[in-house]
């Protein structure tokens, strides 16, 4: 479990620093701590819907997929925002390009998310990317193609999780407008580190594959620092 | 197949049939206009998959889909094995032959995939006609063969279009969990290839329309293809991709990040396509 001051006011500057980098760190800059530990208390209150002793609980059905996927987009765009920010060294015109395509995509996927599940979205994560070296290709590259090709598995495996009411065909139907524009980044990826590469992840029947999300956030677990709860997903 | 007729029974126990049809109604009579073009036995799974819609899911939607998508990848399959050793092909880089080989063979064994699942209720490949001539082989795609960059033009045109095709279809799946699954492993290789065609585009600097460039990804509605000759038929395969809303939420700007303009919001999701404007789209490849 988060101690209340990290789950509060990190994922808060993590999550600014992607989009608006000022306001929130200048109202904790400008309030006395002793304002600050009742801010923290009276977020904590208010996340009680999705915070336990567990970690940050997506919660069920349908909502529960779109936190999932609200979870992934969070680390995308999180990542692609860092790349864009610090560029690794010697980033030709071409690359700069195309990574910050993928980095207006990615923040498009994440504001959609929490705008449709608005009361009922998670929390913004709190990342963990001290893996990453943000000043090496080779390290962005292979860590954007980790990501990527999560992202597809994710939304393959994800899909069939999906209610079979009509709320659900539409977020079937949306699930389906990311995931191939995600599958576009990942191959432009494996493209990027190997030209020609844009499928191997194809198998003997030439399909791609399929993950569950409990597989998806044990391999995205390590970038992430927020502990998610996953237990109530539909399977 | 006598299209109306059936419609018209359907009147008679459904008097709001065309209310549940709805936008299809301008797709009844495209069906009807088609009818004598489209080979015969893709005529029932197009009708149900557009029932379907108005009626919920029945028995036969599966194989329905599932017919209707081996129609399109004997399509894309048949595309590549001809253009593969061809005099346009062999004019290409050693990296772009390898490339097209490679989705020559994915898209062959997605053939074979359906097909294995269908079993008997697997349709026949249709015969095509690749000049986009309906059989005259005088379309505007003529020659074909000879010319590495329409060929390009062609592939990016097909896997942008299956794309959006195997889009369309999903919810009709949402019955059979590992259809469904298997459905969206074949959708993002589709998307594979066409980021990977788009990249060859730009690297071969491909024409382009005043104004457009070719990405991995579709930008507004823009084919990011101009072969004059071409144009029209291509372009079917990129309206609709323009938008910029996506469940009734606004993407350009949104929360506040102005760096996600008309172009990026609209990058960002890929469309679908109905089965009617896929049957529209192939139905001059179609003999």
């Amino acid at each position: 479990m988060l101690d209340t001051k990290t789950e509060v006011s990190q994922p808060d500057l993590i999550y600014e620093a992607t989009a608006k980098p000022f306001s929130r760190r200048k109202f904790f800059g400008i309030v006395g701590a002793g304002t600050a530990i009742m801010a923290t208390a009276a977020a904590c209150k208010k996340d009680d819907n999705n915070s336990s002793n567990d970690g940050v609980n997506l919660g069920s059905g349908d909502t529960g997929i779109l936190n999932y996927a609200y979870a992934l987009e969070q680390l995308e765009a999180a990542f692609y925002t860092q790349v864009i920010m610090t560029p690794y060294a010697s980033i030709s015109a071409l690359e700069m390009e195309y990574l910050t395509d993928i980095r207006n995509h990615e923040v498009a996927h994440r504001e959609l998310f929490k705008a449709a599940l608005a009361g009922n979205a998670i929390v913004a994560l709190e990342v963990n990317f001290s893996s990453i070296d943000f000043t090496s290709r080779t390290s962005v590259l292979a860590t954007a193609k980790a990501f990527e090709d999560l992202g597809v598995t994710a939304y393959n495996g994800a899909g069939q999780l999906i209610s079979t009411t009509s709320a659900g065909a539409t977020y079937l139907t949306l699930a389906g407008k990311i995931v191939s524009v995600e599958a576009r980044h990942a191959a432009l990826i494996a493209d990027l580190i190997s030209n020609g590469t844009f499928a191997n992840t194809v198998d003997g029947m030439g399909l791609d594959s399929a993950r569950t999300p409990s597989e998806v956030l044990a391999i995205a677990g390590a970038y992430i620092k927020t502990k998610i709860n996953a237990s109530n997903l539909p399977s | 197949m006598n299209l109306q007729n059936i419609i018209s029974e359907i009147e008679k126990a459904d008097p709001e049939v065309y209310d549940r049809l709805d936008t299809r109604r301008s797709a009844m009579k495209k069906f009807a206009n088609l009818s004598g073009k489209v080979a015969v036995a893709s005529i029932p799974f197009a009708l149900g998959s557009m029932f379907k819609t108005a009626y919920g899911q029945s028995n036969s939607t599966v194989n329905d889909v599932l017919n209707f998508a081996l129609t399109l990848e004997y399509l894309e399959a048949e595309f590549y094995n001809n253009i593969v050793g061809s005099p346009g092909y062999m004019t290409a880089s050693a990296a772009a032959q390898g490339a097209l080989s490679k989705i020559k063979d994915d898209e062959n064994k997605h053939v074979a995939f359906l097909k294995s699942v269908l079993g008997a209720a697997a349709v026949a490949k249709p015969t095509f006609d690749f000049t986009a001539g309906n059989g005259s082989n005088t379309g505007p795609f003529a020659g074909y063969l000879g010319f590495y960059a329409v060929q390009l033009a062609m592939a990016q045109t097909f896997e942008d279009t299956g794309v959006r095709a195997y889009k369309g279809q999903a919810p009709a799946l949402q019955g059979n969990r590992t259809v469904l699954t298997a459905a969206l492993e074949i959708h993002s290789v589709e998307a594979r290839h066409a980021s990977h065609i788009r990249q060859m585009r730009r690297a071969l600097n491909a024409a382009v329309p005043a104004g457009q460039t070719v990405k991995p990804w579709i930008t507004l509605n823009q084919s990011g293809i101009d072969f004059p000759a071409g144009n029209a038929a291509i372009q079917k395969s990129y309206n609709g991709e323009e938008v910029v809303t996506q469940a009734g939420v606004t993407i350009t700007g949104i929360g506040g990040n102005s760096f996600i303009d008309a172009k990026a919001a609209s990058e960002a999701f890929d469309e679908p396509l109905t089965t009617a404007q896929i049957l529209d789209i192939v139905d001059p490849f179609i003999v």
